[in-house]
């Protein structure tokens, strides 16, 4: 078994491990789940240098397994490969699962199934980024979505049932479109295939109608997954009502699935399409940013304050997908993804952490408690200052070559428009550390309050390394990614 | 040593570094660190500046490291040269002034180390600024320096106000970078690299358009207008001084604020093309500058009193260095540039001065109010002698360095009348503020017997910076002599050297501006020839407006903050009804759909079914009767039906005359059925009866 699989089956196994652990033994399951996240993740970690060093040259998939036949009679096969644009994703996911395996300990309810589920969820996630097959890359699509469903459903908030329908539902709905996509392009290649290197070089073949039907069922799929303005209501509720960990993997992995996709499938297999409707398809990110950043503003519950702040963010990455023909952009974007999963994930955990103890987010409850805990503050205004993109920090990297790839390459009073999210997130981010850590402590509210502890520690300072290390040094990065991109960008001008 | 001028913002980083991980816990280690980096900094600079003056200005750059990214290049690099030799010495002077200040008066905070650390972040960022070679990198330290101010504006962040004046501070200043960034994209779009030299050569070679090139320039000049408070993104200075004094000297007055002006020299290059943008330039200075000195007429907050004079002046040179663009645009030759950075090097000192002095004055009698002061020479002698010097080198008194630079400022206007008119009217407006302050508070009988009997001088470590600082007020300017014929004007200079010799007809007239200033201010506040109150009544629609600083908080709250918070909310609830609404509402109609089918389904499809179902079952019913058991009956039923099949049979052909016949046959045969099921029933009901009877 190859890297790429056992990526994909280690936690798998571990699903099955901790679901024959009995319930009782809370501690043997809390561990195994870790250490079953933890292997996939060092692995991660070695197939990112691993690929930097030996393979990020060439555009080439690399560590390719397959094809072998599947489902031979629909010639659907079990094909895994990765390039620039997975690896830092895989990164991403082993990271930030193992993270959220770590943060979960808390959790007291059910505690089987739910590091089972988690483990399930991990495994989708990883197929997807890993899958070259059409195919088999809606099946782990697919799968994800039961595990999240439960996760929210039974651990979530207090609207936990409706949150969990509604992204179940919704997800689900747009993934009708996508299979119609599928068996649009299944039935039109010939021989028929779902390997997806074979339809990137033959579909943009197709006639402009087919590309834009095509491209449009793909987009309505993945934007639905970003989530793109105006597909993006799930998401608030998704993320207010599920518990801390799952927001993190919400936020950090499962919303990159959606651009992700974007990049991977539709937009090099239409470019016709593409050129088509790119200036719509930055439109919609512009809204994204402002309209994110508007609502973000208006927000009492903190949560709800990060989940729309990711509206606004994936609203860039939507910008740069648009400025297809710009290097900048393309690997703004990338850095997008990666800089937003590091912050939103770090921010959800901290969220988690005084949510923990205070039992509330109610933001106007808050205020000064800055006095009484200086290291969660000083982590929260670190983040904070992350995410309004200041520079030396992972989001100014990838917001500022957005703009720069974006303004050559799009209507430069629209990119001009964009940038406005820079003062608006600036204010919202500001407005949430002033009235939740500075001013007058109340002392007899929370005066109980206690500081950040190890553990919680050990989830969130890893990614404040990264955040600084992609900040000050984005180098390793852009080389890793950039002969892909060179490459995606050749196949988009076509 | 100038090929290891990186190491000047460097020093101060660790210094932040060692703080925050190592030293935080022993105080007097903390800050005794912090000093010493800045101290080194201060040593090199000064080595710096005497490298570059050997070097008779030639620049230096050094490049570390350079990326190129499709096709733009991002670098890391330093370039010296006499502006930024200049900078170095102002930041690195200020700075280490404020620090040795702040033992003493930071003395007992319980977040005494943790200021140290914030002030030497502040000074890598700021020195970094001045050392960046390209617009990227002056771009990236812009924004730390707007974090650190941040940081430390709301030092105090306990209290609402300081919290609220520092992320008001943030957020004003990111409304201009907002510019900035854009005025970034436009150079990056048309020069493809970032490097000064190369944008400014391109830029020569005209590969910007001149709408474009305007454009750029307003909008690299917006990143200005934030950081140096100019008018309308000035409101966040004032409130700024809600800061630890040292902050406010530090850089509300000497260093960060001056970043705004040293960027529009730097960029000079981007203005020249343009003279409309330069023309903007100078106007919003001198808007600035009007504005600003008529608001500190009035103020009773000595530290307010200072942050207007702060934007007034630094409106002076922004107007002077606009001057200079519209002037060289137009072919002329024009002292603004020189002017320009002149002031900001004299302005820093005697402001820095004056902020410390202030804040050693606050430090003995507790309150800011001017009001609440009076007579504290008696107390005071160095904070007084030294605040009454930056004074008068505000006022611009012949010879302290005030003097120097602003006889270049109006040397600069002197092809633009209004500009002049109005320059003096703020040097009339400067030297009357100054020594109000300085009357109401060093001289009279104190106002507040009680805060009076309290007060005393401050320690040597707050005193000692402030004769250093006063010092350097004197003689700041005299490198700019006009006899000098190698003094400032052809060390930092644009273009090519101009050295205009001395103008004794506008040294007459400043100084006799100035002088009235004082003389009057004396008048009304000394000698109470004028009553103070009588004039404010007098004037009292205007004394309001001034008091209140022309509303403009208030405005930007009403036409700004309120409708924006409005709109988001709007757009919020724009989210959870339309939006969200939609998506809700396609999940209800889909379960109204489903409840419509349901009823279809239990009632047409499942009614069909059930109905075919009751039609047999009543059809049963009936028809059960039939099997009577009774033999003629059968026999009847048989002999009907042959007929029937007989009939049928063989009258096919002639079927129009058949089936009248057939069908008589038919029903006459049911009747006769029924007739007989009914007989029988009737029988087998009396037997039933009859039966049960028994």
């Amino acid at each position: 078994m190859g890297i790429l699989s056992s990526l994909i089956f280690i936690p798998l196994a571990g699903m099955v491990i901790v679901m024959l652990i009995p319930k009782e033994n809370k501690w043997a399951i809390r561990w195994t789940a870790t250490i079953f996240s933890g292997i996939p993740m060092i692995q991660s970690f070695w197939l990112t240098w691993d690929y930097f060093f030996n393979y990020s040259g060439s555009s080439a998939m690399a560590y390719v397994e397959g094809p072998f036949n599947w489902i031979p009679s629909l010639n659907i096969q079990y094909f895994l490969g990765v390039d620039g644009i997975s690896v830092p994703m895989l990164f991403l996911t082993g990271l930030l699962s193992c993270l959220s395996i770590v943060a979960s300990f808390g959790i007291d309810k059910r505690v089987k199934e739910y590091f089972a589920f988690f483990l399930l969820l991990e495994t989708g996630m990883m197929g997807v980024f890993v899958s070259l097959d059409f195919f088999l890359f809606y099946v782990f699509w697919e799968i994800m979505l039961v595990p999240m469903y439960f996760l929210i459903g039974v651990w979530g908030g207090p609207r936990k049932e409706y949150a969990a329908i509604k992204f179940f539902l919704y997800t689900l709905f747009g993934s009708i479109f996508m299979l119609v996509a599928i068996l649009v392009l299944y039935f039109t290649s010939e021989p028929h295939t779902l390997n997806m290197l074979t339809l990137i070089e033959t579909s943009p073949a197709l006639s402009h109608t087919l590309q834009m039907v095509c491209f449009i069922f793909l987009f309505i799929a993945f934007a639905i997954k970003v989530p793109v303005w105006p597909f993006h209501t799930w998401l608030p509720d998704a993320h207010t009502e599920a518990p801390t960990a799952v927001s993190v993997i919400l936020a950090g992995v499962l919303l990159k699935m959606g651009t992700y996709a974007m990049l991977r499938i539709s937009w090099p297999m239409f470019p016709d399409a593409l050129r088509t409707l790119s200036f719509w398809i930055a439109v919609l990110g512009v809204i994204a940013i402002i309209y994110g950043a508007l609502v973000s503003m208006a927000q009492k519950d903190l949560k709800k304050l990060v989940a729309y702040s990711s509206v606004s963010h994936m609203g860039y990455c939507m910008l740069a997908l648009a400025a297809f023909s710009s290097a900048q952009a393309i690997a703004g974007c990338m850095f997008q993804m990666i800089s937003h999963g590091l912050i939103t994930g770090a921010l959800f955990l901290l969220v988690g952490v005084l949510y923990d103890r205070a039992h509330t987010r109610e933001i106007a409850l808050f205020g000064g408690i800055g006095s009484k805990l200086p290291i969660y503050t000083g982590i929260m205004v670190f983040f904070s200052m992350a995410a309004l993109g200041l520079p030396g920090m992972s989001g100014f990297v990838s917001e500022f070559m957005i703009f720069v790839g974006a303004f050559g390459a799009l209507n430069k009073v629209l990119v001009g428009i964009s940038v406005l999210g820079v003062v608006l997130g600036a204010a919202y981010m500001l407005r949430m550390v002033q009235n939740v850590f500075l001013g007058p402590f109340n002392e007899e509210k929370w005066g109980g309050l206690t500081d950040i502890n190890l553990r919680e520690l050990v989830t969130v300072v890893p990614l404040m390394v990264l955040t600084l290390l992609i900040g000050m040094y984005p180098k390793p990065l852009t080389s890793l990614m950039s002969a892909t991109l060179e490459n995606l960008i050749t196949l988009m001008a076509r | 040593m100038t090929e290891h001028a990186y190491l000047i913002p460097l020093l101060p980083l660790f210094a932040f570094v060692m703080v925050v991980f190592f030293l935080r816990w022993k105080e007097p280690l903390a800050a005794g660190f912090s000093i010493a980096m800045i101290l080194c900094t201060w040593v090199m600079s000064i080595w710096v500046l005497i490298e570059t003056l050997a070097r008779h200005g030639e620049p230096y750059e050094f490049f570390f490291y350079i990326t190129s990214f499709a096709s733009l290049n991002f670098e890391i690099g330093i370039l010296v040269d006499p502006l930024t030799a200049m900078m170095l010495i102002v930041v690195t002077t200020v700075g280490s002034c404020v620090q040795i200040y702040s033992l003493g008066y930071m003395k007992g905070d319980p977040k005494f180390s943790r200021f140290f650390a914030y002030l030497s972040l502040f000074c890598f960022s700021m020195l970094g600024l001045v050392l960046a070679n390209n617009f990227f990198m002056i771009f990236i330290f812009w924004e730390l320096v707007g974090l650190t101010s941040y940081l430390l504006i709301g030092f105090w962040s306990e209290k609402k106000v300081a919290a609220d004046a520092g992320k008001k501070a943030f957020i004003t200043t990111r409304i201009g970078d907002l510019g900035f960034i854009v005025g970034l994209l436009l150079v990056a779009a048309y020069c493809g690299t970032f490097n000064y030299g190369e944008v400014f050569d391109k830029i020569g070679a005209g590969v910007m358009p001149l709408g474009v090139l305007t454009m750029a320039a307003i909008f690299l000049f917006c990143g200005a207008v934030g950081k140096s408070a100019q008018f309308p993104l000035h409101v966040w200075l004032p409130d700024a001084m809600e800061g630890p004094t040292p902050v406010s000297a530090l850089i509300h007055a000497a260093t960060m604020v001056a970043a705004g002006v040293y960027l529009v020299a730097r960029f000079m290059n981007v203005f020249i093309g343009s003279a409309d943008a330069s023309m903007v330039v100078a106007v919003i200075g001198i808007i600035t500058s009007v504005l600003a000195a008529s608001i500190a007429l009035v103020q009773n907050d000595i530290k307010r009193v200072l942050a207007y004079s702060t934007v007034s002046q630094l409106g002076y040179m922004i107007m002077a260095l606009g001057l200079y663009g519209y002037d060289t645009a137009q072919g002329h030759h024009s002292a603004g540039y020189v002017a320009g950075t002149l002031h900001l090097m004299t302005h820093a000192f005697f402001k820095g001065l004056l902020f410390l002095g202030a804040g050693s004055v606050i430090h003995a009698v507790h309150t800011n109010d001017i009001q609440e002061m009076g007579g504290l020479f008696r107390k005071m002698k160095a904070t007084s002698i030294t605040f009454m010097i930056a004074s008068l080198s505000i006022a611009g008194i012949f010879p302290l360095s005030g003097f120097w630079s602003k006889d270049e400022i109006v040397v600069a206007t002197s092809h633009h009348p209004i500009f002049m008119v109005l320059t003096l009217t703020v040097a009339f407006m400067t030297a009357f503020y100054m020594w109000r302050l300085c009357f109401l508070t060093f001289f009279g009988e104190p106002r507040d017997a009680e805060r009076y009997e309290h007060a005393h001088e401050s320690p040597k470590s707050m005193t000692g910076p402030l004769i250093v600082l006063g010092v350097l007020s004197v003689v700041a300017g005299w490198v700019a002599l006009p006899w000098l014929h190698h003094g400032f004007s052809s060390f930092v200079y644009h273009g090519e050297v101009h050295h205009a010799g001395p103008n004794y007809l506008l040294m007459l007239i400043s100084t006799v501006v100035a002088v009235s200033g004082i003389v009057l201010a004396w008048l009304v506040y000394h000698k109470k020839a004028i009553s103070a109150d009588a004039l404010a009544e007098k004037f009292r629609p205007i004394h309001t407006l001034l008091y209140n600083k022309y509303y403009f908080d208030e405005l930007y709250d009403l036409i700004l903050i309120r409708p924006i918070l409005a709109f988001g909310r709007f757009w919020w609830s724009f989210d959870a009804r339309v939006v969200d609404g939609m998506v809700n509402g396609t999940g209800r109609a889909t379960i109204l759909w489903s409840d419509l089918k349901e009823w279809f389904d239990v009632h047409i499809v499942d009614g069909a079914v059930n109905g075919c179902g009751w039609v047999v079952n009543q059809a049963a019913s009936k028809l059960k009767y039939l099997q009577t058991g009774a033999v003629q009956f059968y026999a009847l039923f048989m002999l009907l039906m042959i007929v029937a099949v007989a009939l049928f049979k063989f009258e096919m052909t002639r079927v129009a005359t058949t089936w009248p016949v057939l069908t008589a046959i038919f029903f006459s045969g049911v009747v006769l059925l029924g007739l007989l099921v009914r007989q029988t029933a009737n029988k087998k009901k009396t037997a039933d009866v009859l039966e049960s009877d028994k």
